[in-house]
């Protein structure tokens, strides 16, 4: 099964090698192996079940897509239920609103209101632990915990009706309440991860970490398995 | 919650993997440099083709100007500040700015100590001309490294020179014996540590630019194809004579680096490139600053 990365431009090649860490991993089990390509052109985007929209600039990501006329095929694609993830700037691509601008260079696929460096500038930048629901399928993740990388994130301030939230920046509890990490002040239990139907977008970065678990929640999509 | 984390510090610069970098010098250039899809900014008063004609000691910017181009944009801003001069780290820390410049660029405040740039929450930027270097400012803390190349001379040769020297140091580290590689580290005063990492991975552990005498899209998908992860354009965007299709056209040359058809057709028409400089012809060379 074949996964695409857009290609343009950010955290590619993060993508690639977690979804080949993955597609080793997965071989014993006789699933149909993951084969990670890197989208560029419209052809790139014939062949793939999934497509992932990388962390980096979505200024120039936006700009690109439209010059090429990727954008458009993506937007036909995700709208006939191509699985899509975007992370971070991805995330701000498949937007329908971005907060005080109109007409920005994006997809605009997803019910959600999106505000860029939500958080602040690089200082503002922050890891925390989250807790990711992963669904009924959950327990074969292993656990829901997840190390999450924030860098110049986007904020969530607004969801449509169909948009479920998989994960706000709460801090995480274990099953005995010990608070293993406190959020600081500055958070209020945004919401960082949401899905739409076939559309998956995380504010932060699963790939810049050896956590695979949100990659191996979006293949499960592709699979059409959560 | 953690912030400021050597990750985050490191991961703002692999976000900006296979993009452009461009030297602005006020808001309205910002801007223009946004909208060409740059992903990110330099902010400075003079670009090096303008330092290296007026002469003269070259010093960290006015914040004032500096904040004025954060405000204009929603890209990450980055500013540069003397090779040592931890003073005017601060300051620009304190204006929360995105990156910092430790550049050889501007004159040099201290010939003896590089800024110690793990005291700092911001993350730093620094050139190099060879491997020794570049982890000698990974040691320091730097989070990104990039090419010294020679800045202002809209000349090519000494980027590529000092991205083949890393390219060719990383491949003999590789083939060293242990016993070789003892003496190198201690030779180049740099980690066994970091040594081993660059050994592993093949290549630096932190994101590597071009920058210094990038001017049209065939330089850019040069030092690209050498292996670079990105381009930073100083003086040839805005010294050229259209800034915004020029800075469009490496923007496009960036991304599409080895499709020459896409290439040659964003080459076309640009109009004249900067003012450029034979290396011999200069009376100082900034890559010599900084060791």
């Amino acid at each position: 099964m074949k996964i695409g990365i857009l290609g343009i431009q950010g955290s590619v090649k993060e993508h690639f090698e977690a979804l080949k860490k993955l597609a080793k991993g997965e071989k014993s089990r006789g699933d149909s192996k993951i084969e990670p390509v890197l989208v560029k052109s419209v052809s790139d985007l014939a062949k793939i079940k999934g497509l992932i929209i990388p962390g980096g600039e979505s200024t120039t990501i936006g700009k690109l897509l439209k010059k090429f006329g990727l954008g458009d095929e993506i937007i036909k694609r995700v709208k006939k239920g191509m699985p899509v993830w975007g992370t971070c700037a991805g995330a701000i691509l498949l937007a329908k609103k971005i907060v005080g601008e109109h007409g920005a260079d994006t997809l605009g696929l997803m019910d959600i209101s999106i505000e860029r460096n939500g958080y602040g500038r690089q200082a503002d930048s922050f890891e925390m632990q989250i807790e990711f629901d992963l669904g009924p399928a959950a327990a074969r993740f292993g656990n829901s915990i997840i190390p999450g990388v924030f860098i110049r994130a986007p904020k969530i301030v607004g969801v449509g009706k169909g948009v479920a939230v998989l994960a706000r920046s709460e801090g995480v509890r274990k099953a005995n309440s010990c608070l293993l990490a406190t959020p600081s002040e500055s958070l209020g239990g945004e919401i960082i991860a949401a899905r739409q139907k076939n559309i998956l977008i995380t504010t932060f970065h699963p790939e810049l970490t050896d956590d695979l678990k949100v990659h191996k929640y979006f293949v499960k999509m592709c699979e059409g398995k959560v | 919650m953690q912030k400021n984390t050597f990750k985050l510090k490191k991961g703002l610069a692999q976000m900006l993997k296979g993009g452009v970098i461009m030297d602005v010098t006020n808001a309205e250039q910002a801007q223009t440099a946004e909208k060409a899809g740059a992903v990110a900014v330099m902010a400075l008063e003079r670009v090096p083709a303008d330092i290296r004609r007026e002469g003269g000691v070259a010093r960290m910017s006015d914040p004032l100007m500096i904040q004025k181009i954060m405000a204009a944009v929603s890209i990450p801003v980055m500013a540069k500040v003397r090779i040592g001069h931890f003073a005017e780290a601060q300051i620009l820390e304190s204006l929360g700015i995105d990156y910092i410049d430790e550049s050889e660029v501007l004159t040099p405040a201290d010939e003896k100590y590089h800024i110690n740039k793990r005291d700092f929450k911001a993350p730093f930027v620094c050139g190099a001309k060879n491997l020794g270097e570049a982890l000698r400012r990974i040691g320091e803390g730097a989070a990104m490294i990039r090419t010294k190349g020679e800045a202002g001379t809209g000349n090519i040769v000494e980027a590529v020179r000092h991205m083949r020297t890393i390219n060719e140091e990383i491949v003999s580290l590789q083939k060293m014996s242990k016993k070789d590689l003892a003496k190198w580290v201690l030779a180049e005063r740099v980690s066994v540590e970091l040594a081993d990492e660059v050994c592993k991975l093949g290549r630096l552990s932190v994101v590597n630019f071009a920058a210094g005498g990038i001017a049209t899209p065939a330089d850019a998908s040069l030092m690209m194809q050498l292996g670079c992860d990105g381009i930073f354009v100083g003086s040839g965007i805005f010294k050229s004579s259209d800034p915004l299709k020029r800075a469009c056209a490496i923007v496009e040359a960036t991304l599409h680096f080895n499709t020459p058809d896409i290439l040659a057709r964003c080459s076309r028409g640009l109009g004249k490139a900067m003012d450029s400089i034979e290396i011999d012809k200069l009376d100082q060379k900034y890559a010599e600053r900084g060791w």
